[in-house]
């Protein structure tokens, strides 16, 4: 089994699009969107929802006035400022530890478990997707991420398929630290900004500490022809290959709106080429068709 | 008076708005760089840093000698952190949350807290400009405590800008919860506008007044528009797709310093701004 994992750290810089293309291209594949938070990958692979499950992770602490005779242990215990002076708990600073119900004399604390989102076993036009959506303000973003995930795998295992492709969360924090988790490959997508230099750095930094190998893709990399040069600097002396290079084209957006993957739009542009090269470079360098993941 | 300016999806132009923002204003202004995975502000206002510090959390450390094994600690812990063998404790630093529960419960006084990193925030200053970021260390996944950190350092006499990390999770939160006002940034695509509900959504939850800025403004179409006029979010301020504009980004320079009116266009901006909040004031 083999999953690429589409990182980028900076937000927009064409993951979701890419990923979508990605899709259209890849064979026994289950797509997985791990971005909970802001899911977009939908949008463009048009699943059909056909399985939805409610997610349940954590537990939401809620004081019965009944039983609560106002000792104020909890206010003291709480770490977090989520017991306000009047014996309520502020569900947003709740940070679901539980320390306020295990130690309340009274046992006035009630700790029902939380339901934070939703997760969905879909069909779309390239395969089986496995997808969610995390509630508004909710916590456990990385505890639906590994789900989603999980749920991804055994899917494949099931359907026979050996391919896992997931569109990954911006950032390098907690949802982004549990898609990469055993991983065969990150591909991050770069744009040759100040920003799409720095962040894309924050992410290979990452890759090297969970030690799960990157490589990087440069979109929109004529836009600044200077920043690309950078990016593929950066990319030789952090031993990250470059797997290609996209034009700065529009097209993406066109795509988008016709919910199409941009070689439904036009397969023929250059953009398509470009992606269509990333896939093949990505393939033949990381030997992602043979069962030998070593030298990636 | 605090501005917090978020998106829902990444890359729609949050960073370019709260620091041509900043910068346009003719008064003292505060700005707070509230992404603390991905920081970029830095790179656009160039602020000569004067003072970096740690941001720690608590996590438990356990006295061998003074523990009995009694697994109490074990049996608060909600996130798996501490693990009671017959005759030692493990600690896993990464799971904790440092809540307190195992100090709390322990009897025995054999729990001391120790510091454990989370990552660091700098100090800076560029001309009205005071500045503040935080940035997670890497492989850290506690970033809600490092927003706090860095808004800890609020000053309500001036203007506070804060630049806020995509998403509509805890970050997000941590970022315009207290704000007085959220300037939401998108742009006019499917993936702008399904992103942009979301983040409307958290917005109103936290029942802050907002407004919107559309950015690459022209490229796709007139749906975030109509949304907009629907949910009656007033936009307050277009710019236009713009290749010339791009390029400004991408080379960290700031469009109110290369492109003639955007300077006025961004003071407008913020007149808009206090104009809603004096209004609502009014109500």
């Amino acid at each position: 089994m083999k999953e690429l994992v589409i990182l980028s750290g900076k937000g927009g810089t064409g993951k979701t699009s890419i990923t979508a293309a990605f899709a259209s291209l890849a064979d026994n594949m289950v797509c997985c969107d791990a971005d909970v938070d802001a899911a977009d990958l939908h949008l463009i692979l048009k699943p059909d929802f056909k399985k939805v499950h409610d997610f349940k992770a954590g537990h939401r602490a809620i004081i019965d006035p009944e039983k609560c005779t106002q000792c104020g242990q909890c206010i003291d215990l709480c770490r977090f400022d989520a017991v306000k002076d009047i014996f309520e708990i502020d569900s947003i600073e709740c940070e679901g530890c539980g320390v306020c119900v295990d130690l309340c004399l009274e046992k006035a604390i009630d700790f029902s478990e939380n339901i934070c989102g939703q997760w969905y076993i879909s069909s779309t036009r390239f395969g089986p997707m496995v997808h969610a959506r995390l509630g508004i303000a909710q916590e456990n973003s990385g505890k639906l991420v590994s789900h989603v995930r999980q749920k991804a795998k055994a899917l494949a295992e099931k359907k026979k398929l050996n391919f896992i492709l997931t569109d990954g969360p911006p950032g390098i924090g907690c949802p982004v630290i549990a898609s990469i988790g055993q991983a065969t490959a990150i591909l991050i997508i770069a744009e040759p900004t100040v920003s799409g230099l720095h962040d894309m750095e924050r992410v290979a930094q990452l890759s090297r500490h969970f030690n799960i190998p990157a490589m990087v893709c440069i979109n929109k990399y004529d836009l600044n022809v200077d920043q690309t040069t950078n990016i593929e600097k950066f990319a030789e002396s952090a031993n990250i290959a470059v797997v290609g290079k996209i034009a700065f084209d529009p097209i993406f957006t066109q795509s988008m709106i016709q919910a199409k993957t941009i070689f439904e739009y036009d397969n023929n542009s250059q953009v398509s080429k470009n992606v269509r090269q990333v896939w093949e470079n990505i393939l033949s360098r990381n030997k992602f068709n043979t069962s030998f993941i070593g030298e990636i | 008076m605090i501005i917090s300016i978020a998106s829902g999806k990444g890359g729609t132009g949050k960073t370019t708005v709260a620091t041509n923002l900043a910068i346009s204003l003719e008064k003292d202004v505060q700005f707070l760089d509230c992404d603390v995975e991905e920081p970029n502000a830095h790179l656009f206002l160039d602020p000569t840093i004067v003072k970096k510090e740690q941001v720690v959390a608590f996590v438990p450390q356990v006295d061998l000698e003074k523990c009995t094994f009694c697994r109490k600690c074990m049996d608060i812990c909600r996130f798996g952190a501490m693990a009671v063998l017959k005759k030692d404790v493990m600690v896993f630093e990464n799971l904790c949350h440092s809540c307190g529960g195992c100090f709390a419960v322990c009897s025995e006084n054999a729990i001391m807290e120790k510091e454990r990193s989370l990552g660091t925030i700098e100090h800076g200053v560029m001309d009205h400009i005071s500045f503040t970021n935080g940035r997670l260390e890497i492989g850290q996944v506690m970033v809600p405590p490092i927003i706090k950190k860095v808004r800890s350092f609020t000053n309500f006499e001036t203007i506070t800008i804060i630049d806020a990390p995509p998403g509509t999770s805890c970050p997000v939160i941590a970022a315009m919860k207290g704000a007085d006002f959220v300037l939401l940034v998108t742009e006019p695509t499917p993936f702008g506008l399904h992103d942009l509900k979301l983040a409307v959504e958290t917005v109103k939850l936290l029942g802050i007044p907002h407004g919107l800025v559309i950015n690459r403004a022209g490229l796709g179409n007139d749906d975030v528009k109509s949304y907009a006029k629907k949910q009656e979010i007033p936009i307050l301020m277009e710019i236009p797709f713009d290749k010339k504009i791009a390029k400004i980004y991408s080379n960290g320079q700031m469009i109110v310093d290369s492109l003639p009116g955007y300077r006025e266009k961004f003071q407008e901006l913020f007149d808009k701004i206090m104009q809603l909040m004096e209004n609502r004031e009014n109500r």
